[in-house]
């Protein structure tokens, strides 16, 4: 085999574990030495599992003895550190949380875990997922491992870093609004968030319990589908999942061209504060799908900026209901300890939910969200999906977050419409700005992941902009 | 559409509301930023909802329910239930006595 | 001047549902008397990442209960978060139902035929318990969460109560259709049963202002409470004047020693709950269908059988005390033919009966009835019949008679017996015993 082990993906690395190529000791350590090396310039991790290599040993025991059932056997994962994951720290990078403990495992890492995967470590993020380029982080930002001058994005910006330098095959993240789509663009890698209600929030610690959805970031839209099969499907945890059936995404990547697939370009998305390179990117790639086979069409949908708003209240107010248990008592630190992006959004999501201006913020922003997803689904009786950027820009220096105070939903504007809506997007390479890498966002009804996964397979296999920086 | 301010006094309200301290600086800085916000959100009310059913639950589930049944897999002993405090007496968690709670 | 004085009584009560597992997690809800913490789980302990599904059962119990008490079940409902901080409320938000409650509008008629209107009941879970105490010289409080998400169904009345007389038919009414139900023991020392009564009074077209009772476990001191308070209102009115606005509502709560109601918190502004739709669980559609078939699952209601013992000659007062007790309702239910078993002396007064039974002159263990018509037999009663025996026994034991006559009047007793016997049973005591009496003096 030419390549290194960390230039394969997962689907790669299981079959060189097949084809005896290595062992998974060979893989887990060869990561565990690049994040010796690399995490204490990047500041991916926040914490490694001890555990890791005996984990690994037991995994290439079982490959012996069962074979190869169990789906992610002996893969290495890096794991936002908002999930609950028993015998890791898990802080949701903030410091009321430190060292704290968990007492169950959530579930999306309990079925990685059941289908064989090796949790890494936990990864950084922005202190309780709010924001949009984890510099909100108690523990330090996550740099941009194409530029550690700059932001890596976020709420999973240490997931989308880790899968850029390479400190792990896969990572799990989770979305409330960009947080999957938005680091990957900016660290150039493959964000998967799947519909609301697919994939459990069961230990997962809440932002939004509205909108927020566990997903992979990964290499390929391969991978991430894999994962995807992997984690997804009903929770009896969690009453918001849904009864679906899960399909075997991964499998079904089958398309070879785009012929009958009607895409909407949305003129709206392409903000008149966008730089012009990236929204040439976007219309390279609308002609490149239609070059597959694919009916491009521009329409015009609600102007993104309402949803900020609509985002913004639902969000804020579910957060300073959702953060009220930190108090200090049966774990964790007090109220003291939270930095200030999370007091920002506790209280304004405090205000807006108080008597008086409940009806004027809370009520109205329910309201502006249902005739947003009523304008989705009549979209998506015409189009199979829409495109436009993730983000109106790349990668911004770190700093870029300081006195603002609304920069993540504002960040966020391209996606704030689709997270709101509970939609499944892909978010994948589709070129280079300043030498910094921009994300396409493919975007697909709820419950379309097999749809969306495989239009976005086809665009990244029949494009070259899988790219990583140099981190050898 | 008129501006709407929130003064200091407001923010020291919310804070005591979310239970959360709020130095005097800091009362000062949110209350123009939250004026700030306020303003970028309001401008959906450019948006005519009238006649709109709203919904909470985006992917229309409903009557989610469970089985009056136990289940033992997720009751945790004392000892777990307690790990993550850093005052407790006897099984029990400690906190300093406040007043008498406003509600039931 | 005659003042009109007319007391405004609202109850608001809380039954906690017997169900095996909490509201929304599946941890045992049966918490009295365990070890402290040790029947929680993340959810009902309030850990990150935690999130609640609901008890099925606690819902139908829920709708059961509101439709014995003659309630709308609302087609659409959900729960909603009511925010506030507190100890013992882990997710710092306890689950409830504020705008569509589950079951609304109904009423609860009292003996007297007045309504007392029922505006809501809904469903919530139950907080964890606090205890104050002293560790280390300082006042502290200890946390016990084995209480915490067990289901309580809260029930409010609108404020149609004149009295404490009412308010206390009211809450043994609820008491006793929420466990004729099944969905409850209703134990108030368990504190299965929370009662809160809030009292205001109209005087001559003044309101007082609001006062709401708390921790208040039995029927009797709410019934004190109430008095206490409508007097202590009258009193302070007179003197200050003071009527009902936002911003004067009390909590008082009830001091059974010293019978008196005492101040424990004045409200400056109402709380700010800054309740909103539940999130984490998709609302419920509860179809007319599903209506039916709870409604139809519901047992005669305590009310209904009261009225049909008293449509078989059963005093109303006799029927409020044997109306739940099955044993006794069966032998009823024989008596009245219910069963269809015809039985052999069709002679029974079934008023005198359960009257007989309630002061437990009849063992139900046992020949019923024999029982009763020994115990209702009337004997010879005809006076010159009787003479001939009651002489022949005076006859027979001049002793006796003077020890009666010396005054060892206990002897009567003797008399009365040997008579009994004579008449190998026949006699009617009573009647013998006047006759000895008379012949004696």
């Amino acid at each position: 085999m030419n390549k290194q082990i960390h230039e394969l993906s997962v689907i790669e690395l299981l079959r060189g574990l097949e084809d005896k190529h290595f062992s998974v000791v060979d893989i887990v350590s060869h990561y565990l030495d690049r994040l010796n090396r690399f995490n204490p310039i990047l500041n991916v991790y926040l914490s490694t599992n001890e555990n890791a290599l005996a984990q690994a040993k037991q995994a290439d025991e079982e490959i012996k003895k069962n074979g190869f059932i169990k789906p992610l056997i002996g893969i290495p994962i890096a794991v936002k550190d908002n999930f609950l994951t028993c015998g890791l720290p898990t802080t949701a990078s903030s410091l009321v949380l430190e060292e704290y403990y968990p007492q169950y495992e959530s579930t999306v890492t309990r079925r990685l875990l059941d289908a064989g995967a090796i949790i890494l470590g936990k990864t950084n993020m922005d202190a309780w997922a709010h924001g949009s380029s984890t510099e909100s982080s108690q523990y330090g930002p996550t740099l941009n491992p194409w530029d550690i001058g700059r932001l890596p994005g976020g709420s999973s910006g240490g997931s989308a870093a880790a899968i850029a330098a390479r400190l792990a095959p896969v990572a799990i993240g989770s979305e409330t609004s960009g947080s999957i789509r938005q680091p990957a663009a900016w660290c150039g890698v493959t964000g998967f968030k799947p519909s609301y209600g697919r994939v459990s929030r069961y230990g997962v610690i809440a932002m939004a319990s509205s909108t927020d959805s566990p997903g992979p970031i990964a290499r390929t839209v391969e991978d991430a589908a894999l994962i995807t099969s992997v984690i997804a499907g009903i929770d009896k945890y969690d009453a918001t999942t849904s009864p679906r059936e899960v399909e075997p995404y991964h499998q079904l990547l089958k398309r070879k061209d785009l012929k009958g697939i009607k895409i909407a370009l949305v003129k709206d998305y392409l903000l008149p504060s966008m730089r012009t390179e990236v929204k040439t990117l976007i219309q390279n790639a609308a002609k490149h799908l239609e070059s597959l086979g694919a009916k491009i069409e521009e329409i015009s949908l609600l102007d993104p900026k309402y949803s900020i708003g609509v985002y913004t209240v639902i969000q804020r107010s579910e957060v300073s209901s959702n953060l009220a248990r930190y108090d200090g008592i049966r774990f964790g630190h007090g109220r003291e300890s939270f930095g200030d992006e999370a007091k920002r959004r506790i209280m304004l999501g405090t205000y807006t939910l108080s008597t008086g201006y409940y009806d004027a913020y809370y009520k109205k922003a329910v309201a502006v969200r249902s005739k947003i997803i009523e304008e989705f689904e009549n979209t998506f009786k015409q189009f199979d999906a829409y495109i436009g950027a993730v983000s109106p820009g790349p990668a911004q220096k770190l700093g870029a977050t300081q006195n603002e105070s609304m920069f993540g939903e504002m960040a966020d504007v391209l996606v704030n419409p689709s997270s709101i809506a509970g939609l499944t997007s892909a978010g994948v390479p589709c070129g280079f700005v300043d030498g910094l890498p921009i994300g396409l966002q493919i975007t697909g009804n709820q419950f379309e992941e097999a749809k969306i996964l495989d239009i976005a397979n086809l665009y990244q296999q029949t494009t070259d902009f899988v790219k990583f920086p140099k981190y050898d | 559409m008129a501006k709407i301010t929130i003064t200091i006094d407001d923010v020291a309200k919310i804070g005591v509301l979310a239970n959360l301290p709020v130095s005097e600086s800091e009362k000062k800085l949110f209350a123009g930023q939250f004026s700030k916000t306020i303003d970028v959100i309001g401008e959906f009310n450019e948006i005519d909802t009238s006649g709109i059913t709203p919904t909470s639950q985006v992917n229309h589930l409903e009557n989610v329910t469970r089985p009056d049944e136990i289940d033992p897999d997720r009751v945790l002993t004392q000892a777990e239930a307690l790990s993550g405090a850093k005052n407790v007496h006897q099984g029990f968690f400690v906190v300093k006595q406040i007043l008498e709670k406003d509600s039931e | 001047m005659t003042n009109k004085i007319s007391p405004i009584i609202g109850l608001e009560v809380h039954v906690e549902l017997t169900t095996k597992s909490k509201m929304f997690c599946g941890c045992p809800a049966d918490h009295f008397g365990k070890d402290p913490n040790t029947q929680t789980c993340p959810v009902c302990l309030g850990l990150p990442g935690a999130l609640p599904v609901p008890n099925q059962k606690a819902i139908e119990d829920t709708i059961k209960i509101g439709l014995a008490l003659n309630c709308q079940v609302n087609e659409q409902s959900h729960f909603d978060r009511k925010n506030y901080f507190y100890p013992d409320l882990s997710k710092g938000y306890q689950i409830s139902q504020y705008t569509e409650p589950f079951c609304h509008d109904g009423f609860l008629l009292l003996d007297s035929g007045k309504k007392i209107r029922i505006e809501r009941v809904h469903l919530e879970e139950d907080t964890g318990k606090l205890q104050h105490t002293t560790l280390n010289d300082e006042r502290v409080s200890l946390i016990d969460f084995n209480r915490s998400g067990v289901p309580l169904v809260e029930i409010v009345s609108q404020p149609d109560i004149a009295s404490s007389e009412e308010a206390k038919e009211y809450l043994k009414k609820i008491h006793a259709i929420v466990k004729e139900i099944g969905v409850t023991t209703a134990d108030l020392e368990k504190g299965q049963m929370r009662l809160e009564p809030t009292v205001n009074l109209n005087i001559d077209g003044h309101f007082t202002p609001l006062v709401e009772l708390k921790n208040i476990n039995s029927f009797n001191f709410a019934a004190l409470a109430i008095d206490y308070e409508i007097s202590r209102q009258t009193a302070a009115f007179e003197k200050d004047g003071l009527e009902k606005s936002k911003s004067n509502k009390q909590t008082r709560g009830y001091d059974s020693v010293k019978k008196i109601t005492f101040l424990q918190r004045q409200k400056e502004e109402a709380n700010d709950y800054r309740y909103f739709p539940e999130p984490d669980i998709p609302p419920f559609r509860i179809s007319p269908s599903v209506v039916e078939k709870l409604r139809g699952q519901l047992p005669q209601l305590p009310d209904a059988i009261i009225t049909d013992l008293v449509s078989l000659g059963i005093e109303q007062r006799f029927a409020k005390l044997v109306y739940n007790k099955p044993k006794i309702m069966n032998i009823l239910n024989v008596i009245a033919r219910r069963n269809d078993v015809a039985i052999q002396d069709t002679k029974i007064d079934i008023n005198k009966l359960v009257s007989l039974i309630v002061n437990k002159k009849i063992d139900i263990s046992s020949d019923i009835s024999s029982q009763y018509k020994k115990l209702t037999t009337v004997g010879e009663t005809n006076a010159g019949k009787l003479t001939v025996l009651v002489d022949e026994i005076l006859t027979q034991n001049p002793k006796v008679v003077e020890e009666y006559k010396k005054g060892k009047t206990a002897v009567l007793a003797f008399l009365v017996g040997a008579v009994m016997k004579l008449s190998q049973g026949q006699a009617d005591a009573q009647t013998v015993s006047g006759l000895l009496l008379e012949k004696l003096k």
